[in-house]
């Protein structure tokens, strides 16, 4: 019955559907009951038990806040986020003026503060929790960064982002990169803030973008941000997250491929000090067919409740044939007292792939490599801060941006001696 | 001439299901520089602890006993402590170390035993003709450490630490095993170049006679459940190439040996 119903209705916007996987992964009939926002309506009363989604595909989505009830914690989506420190991002009104935005660089771009009701709003994004309908029901007007077709920037594009008060508001943007240009997007967070952000990224056909997305707040700052890309045909994304400073951040970027023979890499490194919570959700929807998607995020933790948790969604609808994608995820526990989470999550429609995998291992510091390190002469706290280096370097240096690396580099051997390590 | 001395040294080592189980069980040994040792015998005779214990391992525990160089005590040093001393261990298992490249972990480590950063040039000049005269690829230079590395590529790149860190006592665990002909060759070679500068001494653990082809020892030990069962010179180790260590495994508990050849 729910087999005859899912293929009389035909996948709307908000209804593409991953049929039947279980967790087997074996019962491959579609049994979508329910999946049109399975019990949006029940939701919009609060007290609806959870009900787990069948897959990551059929999560609800929509612009308006009213569709998603209000959060108790126990959702599957937040259920690691302590929403009490959120600071009234999903039950208050978000009505600050929120952090600055000053765009500077490269001068052949396009930069517009716009109106709610221009029409590149909505381009690339739909808001699939609440905080972040949230976010876009309140924000007042937009910054749009352009770059032309067929256009090289002939500088990176610095999104500054400064906040300077503590009042819960919402920001909105969108970065487009047109047919067959290319351009590096840095969105540098810094300042105190509590801010839900949707940040829109189009990657038309053909062209080159890479988004850089470093949140170096003051300690107390909390910061959510859901950053989706919408990508065209032959196109390259890469999309890096680096998270460093703020009380709670919580980065939620996906990548939707909407044309073939597009890749996507997305890199990320966090390092959570005592009392931090640093999470990131990602989503990368194989929605097409001969797409390439690599994800690889690396995390440090020291001192007490240092909390960063690493949500992998790869999802290879039944349409994507070719597909080939790989996403891993690292961590290392420098002291007692931290707590990671690590879930990848891999569904596939689909046999007929290039390969798909995953890989997720946290580790504490390695003994056998401090003694290798110490005997060789190396005092302990210079073998830790090696290996440490060493490792979230291996995630710098894929960002190839060397103004940005040199930086990163700095902040990490700032956290490592702030940790004494 | 610097002298590394074990005296009745007992070792253990705690059990997974949290026991405490001796492993060497009363060893004295005199090793000065420009000597050669080859401490021999069967697997789980106690070999292996010893080149860890005098590293600093921290999974093997002291009971009993004394190391000391030169009169200093070694069991009170921490293990990067005993490495500026000038002790030295080319690992059995060398482990990969990611994210950290050869290069910056032999600067790094050389820097730390000098006090001081080796003069740029002529350390690149160094390390590119040791790793040539071992045969390791210059690429590796890149590469983190050991990730990747085949068993004797690990084992090579141990011995290339061995020739840029000059150790005053070097010890090898089991360099020997996992080699082919030519990289046992290539391996011992490197051995022999470091330790005919005459500065050092060396302490061989095998468990086959075959490197000793390469390596001319001056005194042979043979290792038995934690102890010394027997010592010589070079004719020892070619006595167990022909009879292999049956006769001591047959009459153990073994005799504790002529402490006089120590």
């Amino acid at each position: 019955m729910a087999e005859a119903t899912q293929l009389d209705s035909p996948a709307s916007e908000e209804k593409i559907a991953i049929d039947g996987f279980t967790e087997e992964g074996e019962n491959l009939s579609p049994f979508n009951e329910g999946t049109v926002q399975h019990g949006a309506k029940k939701h919009s009363h609060g007290d609806a038990p959870v009900i787990p989604e069948a897959s990551r595909g059929e999560r609800l989505k929509s612009y308006k806040l009213d569709d998603f009830a209000p959060l108790n914690g126990r959702e599957e989506d937040w259920r690691f986020t302590p929403l009490k420190r959120l600071r009234g991002l999903h039950n208050q009104p978000l009505t600050g003026a929120g952090p600055a935005v000053e765009v500077t660089g490269a001068a052949n771009i396009q930069v517009e503060t716009v109106g709610r009701d221009d029409w590149r709003i909505g381009s690339a994004a739909i808001p699939d929790d609440r905080v972040s309908a949230a976010a876009w029901e309140a924000f007042a007007e937009a910054t749009v960064v352009t770059i032309p077709a067929e256009t090289i920037a002939d500088g990176d594009v610095h999104i500054s982002i400064n906040g300077v008060d503590e009042a819960p508001a919402a920001q909105h943007l969108i970065i487009t990169a047109e047919r067959f240009s290319k351009a590096v997007v840095v969105l540098d967070h810094h300042g105190k803030t509590t801010l839900a952000q949707n940040v829109e990224i189009v990657v038309g056909d053909g062209a080159e973008l890479t988004v850089v997305s470093v949140q170096e707040w003051d300690d107390d700052a909390v910061h959510t941000s859901t950053q989706q890309a919408r990508i065209g045909r032959n196109a390259k994304f890469k999309h890096v997250v680096v998270s460093l400073g703020g009380d709670l951040v919580r980065m939620t970027p996906s990548s939707l491929f909407t044309g073939p023979g597009s890749e996507v890499e997305m890199y990320g490194l966090y390092f959570a000090d005592a009392g931090q919570h640093l999470e990131q959700r990602l989503l990368v929807d194989h929605a097409v067919p001969n797409c390439k998607s690599r994800v690889t995020y690396k995390g440090a933790l020291q001192g007490q409740d240092a909390h960063t948790v690493w949500v992998g969604d790869v999802l290879i609808r039944k349409e994507a044939e070719g597909t080939d994608t790989y996403e891993t995820n690292r961590n290392l526990l420098l002291t007692d007292g931290t707590r990671s989470d690590s879930v990848p999550n891999l569904e596939i429609e689909t046999g007929l792939i290039a390969g798909a995998g995953h890989a997720s291992a946290t580790g504490r510091f390695d003994d056998e490599h401090l003694f290798y390190l110490m005997a060789r002469g190396i005092d302990e706290k210079t073998a830790r801060r090696l290996v440490v280096r060493g490792f979230l370097n291996e995630v710098i240096q894929q960002i190839k941006v060397p103004a940005l690396e040199e930086r990163l580099t700095d902040a990490v051997e700032r956290e490592l001696a702030a940790g004494n390590i | 001439m610097s002298t590394l001395e074990i005296t009745d040294l007992h070792v253990s080592i705690e059990t997974e299901q949290g026991a405490r189980k001796q492993i060497l069980k009363g060893v004295s040994l005199t090793i000065n520089t420009g000597e050669s040792h080859a401490i021999m015998g069967p697997n789980g005779s106690g070999k292996s602890t010893l080149a860890s214990t005098i590293a600093g391992h921290p999974r093997y525990l002291v009971d009993s006993g004394s190391i000391t160089l030169d009169g200093e005590d070694v069991l009170d040093m921490s293990v990067d402590e005993r490495a500026r001393a000038g002790l030295f261990l080319a690992m059995q298992y060398p482990v990969e170390v990611p994210g950290v490249t050869m290069t910056n972990f032999l600067r790094t480590a050389k820097t730390a035993l000098d006090g001081k950063a080796p003069s740029l040039r002529h350390w690149t000049k160094d390390v590119k003709e040791a790793m040539s005269q071992l045969r390791i690829d210059a690429d590796f230079a890149q590469r983190n450490v050991n990730e990747g590395f085949s068993g004797g590529e690990k084992k090579r790149v141990e011995i290339l630490q061995l020739e840029l860190f000059k150790p005053r006592f070097a010890i090898l665990d089991e360099t020997d095993s996992g080699l082919d002909v030519d990289a046992l060759k290539v391996v011992s070679e490197g051995v022999n170049r470091e330790h005919n500068k005459g500065g050092m001494g060396t302490v061989l653990i095998t468990h086959y006679t075959r490197i000793l082809r390469y390596i001319k020892p001056d005194f042979v030990h043979v290792f038995v459940d934690g102890r010394i069962a027997e010592q010589g010179g070079p004719e020892l180790a070619d006595r167990l190439e022909a009879e292999g260590y049956d006769r001591f495994l047959t009459n153990s508990p073994a005799p504790a040996g002529s402490p006089a050849g120590a």
